[in-house]
């Protein structure tokens, strides 16, 4: 689908010869923190933006060269609700229906159908003014399908929606995805990616750096991670050695911190074990505990660094870094209290 | 890289969107999407007709009484035909904020997005910006009409100023359009299409004769276009003749909505945002 995809604003190189393909009926995930290309890609395919290399196909339609056929064939739900506020949810669907030169009676028919499908039947007649986020959000999907685009495009679908309404919307585009419509979902959450992807392409700075199904990556990172707080940061070498034998993949030493990180497959009994393995190797711990991988591990695997431009990694969970930073702080003060 | 194959479920779709008759049915679509929120948006509605009454109002009894213009015995006839013009130039701005919300919430891009005449979207906003253009006349008419201001002229006469004015109007739209498509924020549109259309309606003949303002700027003020309509206008209204500033004021009107559409047009289907 899209192939050598670069774009430069001025000094910032927004998309560095990305490459990715979406299989018919699945979803695709494009996985990046703010300022990674996402919105660029989305708007190149669906021919808002031209790149300055690459090229695009939609259904084998070339979106520079043809933007007119593309366009007939994709469905946009951009980063921000592109809802008329000032029309009602019908007439917002309608409007769009006629736009893709649907017959008016098909039209009405569509919006209909759609406000049903996508809960908003109660809702159709007042002005989208009126609504929640998540409604506005639910519309701006419904119009995006009006015309039953072969490829639909999802950017952040869920950034700005409360935790009820996020989950609601993965319901919606979970069943998007088992009715077999084609999706290229951006996200910023792992978690996201994870259970609404099929395949997921992780980019930042512009480069596709990881691209495989959710398990691939969790394999890399770790669905779950164990940290293990040490009392002196020399003994991190050591500790990963230790655990080895109980970890996914080889654990890491957060930087500057005397946290070291053990991707593992399962969480059960997963703590005593840990302390026990420590324990024989004369290893002195000042906390173990667990918690789920987020985006920012997933970059930390995969960069060494973890996920620029703050809020990336979600809205409750902060990253390795800076958690395990300040635990560190926390522990450290305890010794220095008692010593 | 392999391509996909087409989809088994194409939309539901009349004919290709190429034609003539699509690209007018898309201006529509789009007209109608501003004239059906009209009437649902009190503020706007407010600014294009409350306003405006205000101003006639205003203007007719504050500057009335006070400014003696040569060949007027009735300042009121000469100044509300300029109030008319101004009011009219100032609902032009409507497009610049418009668009730009368009353009910042997304909308542009889903429209953009959809197999549609991408320039409906402009050509669609700046002909419901006409008739809301002519319902505020409407109503600034019959405040007028209260007041005391008369066609002097015949009915034809009367008609045809009324037609200019709103070509004129029509036409800034389109300069506002391109304004509208070319900053980047709702805040900006609306300050840089006052920063223009001030100066533009208030150094010319819309309120005083030019010959009564400092030499340097008096040059500036006659050959202003907004002058030029504003005369033209105010001459029809009044039975007088128009002469060569009706023919003017028509080619600034035609040349300025060439121009500013093509401008405008090109701007918002680039693909280099
Ligand atoms: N029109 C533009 N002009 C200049 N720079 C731009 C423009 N659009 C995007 N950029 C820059 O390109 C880079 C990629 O932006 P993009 O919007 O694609 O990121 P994103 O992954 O969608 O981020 P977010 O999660 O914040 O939406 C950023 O550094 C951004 O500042
Ligand atoms: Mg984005």
């Amino acid at each position: 689908m899209a192939q050598g995809l670069s774009k430069r604003f001025g000094e910032t190189e927004a998309l560095v010869g990305v490459d990715f393909e979406i299989q018919r009926g699945k979803v695709l995930g494009l996985l990046g923190p703010n300022g990674a290309g996402k919105t660029t890609a989305v708007r190149i395919l669906c021919t808002l933006l031209e790149p300055d290399a690459g090229r695009a196909l939609i259904d084998g339609i070339d979106v520079i060269a043809e933007p007119r056929r593309a366009r007939a064939r994709i469905g946009l739900t951009g980063q921000f609700a592109a809802v008329e506020e000032r029309l009602t949810g019908f007439e917002n669907l309608q409007h769009v229906g006629r736009l893709f030169h649907l017959r008016t009676s098909e039209a009405r028919r569509r919006a209909r159908e759609l406000l049903e499908r996508f809960d908003l039947e109660e809702v159709g007649d007042r002005v989208a003014k009126t609504y929640s986020g998540g409604m506005r959000r639910r519309l701006d999907i419904a119009m995006s399908l009006i015309g039953r685009p072969s490829v639909l495009f999802l950017d952040e679908p869920t950034t700005g929606l409360d935790p009820r309404s996020r989950l609601g919307m993965w319901d919606v585009i979970e069943e998007l995805g088992r009715g077999g419509t084609t999706t290229l979902l951006t996200t910023q959450y792992l978690d996201e990616a994870d259970r609404l992807a099929d395949e997921i392409v992780v980019i930042d700075h512009g480069k596709a750096i990881a691209r495989g199904t959710a398990d691939d990556l969790k394999r890399r990172v770790g669905g779950e991670l164990v940290e293990v707080v040490l009392a002196d940061p020399a003994d991190a070498g050591r500790v990963i050695d230790l655990l080895e034998h109980r970890a996914l993949a080889r654990g890491q030493a957060v930087p500057g911190t005397s946290v070291v990180t053990i991707p593992v497959e399962d969480l059960t009994g997963i703590v005593p074990a840990v302390v026990r393995d420590l324990d024989a190797g004369g290893i002195r711990v000042l906390d173990v505990g667990t918690r789920r991988s987020t985006l920012d591990d997933v970059f930390f695997a995969l960069t060494g660094r973890p996920a620029e431009d703050g809020q990336s990694a979600g809205d409750s969970e902060d990253g390795p870094g800076s958690e395990a930073a300040q635990l560190a702080a926390s522990h450290q003060a305890q010794l220095e209290a008692r010593s | 890289m392999t391509a996909i194959e087409s989809p088994t479920r194409p939309a539901v779709r009349q004919e290709t969107p190429s034609g003539l008759v699509w690209s007018i049915r898309d201006c529509w679509t789009e007209a109608s999407r501003h004239l059906r929120a009209l009437p649902r948006n009190p503020e706007v509605l407010a600014f294009s007709t409350i306003q405006p009454v205000m101003f006639v109002l205003l203007f007719a009894y504050v500057f009335g009484g006070s400014i003696n213009v040569p060949g007027y015995d009735d300042y009121n006839q000469f100044l509300i035909p300029g109030i008319f013009a101004q009011t009219v130039l100032f609902g032009s701005t409507f497009a610049a904020v418009g668009l730009a919300e368009d353009l910042s919430k997304g909308i542009a891009d889903r429209l953009r997005s959809l197999p549609m005449f991408e320039p409906a979207v402009l050509i669609g906003r700046t002909f419901a910006d006409l008739i809301r253009n002519l319902i505020t006349f409407v109503v600034m008419l019959a405040v007028a009409f209260a007041i005391g201001f008369r066609f002097e002229g015949t009915l034809g006469e009367a008609l045809a100023a009324t037609l200019l004015l709103l070509a004129f109007a029509y036409a800034f739209t389109w300069v506002n359009a391109l304004l509208g498509v070319s900053v980047g924020s709702v805040e900006a549109a609306n300050s840089a299409s006052f920063t223009w259309i001030f100066p533009l309606t208030f150094v010319s003949s819309a309120f005083v004769d030019p010959s009564s303002m400092p030499s340097w700027l008096e040059p500036i003020a006659r050959n202003n276009p907004f002058t030029i309509a504003t005369n033209a206008v105010r001459a029809l209204y009044n039975g007088r003749a128009a002469g060569s500033d009706l023919w003017l004021a028509l080619a600034w009107a035609v040349g300025i909505t060439l121009v500013f559409a093509f401008l405008a047009s090109r701007k918002f289907t680039s693909s280099t945002r």
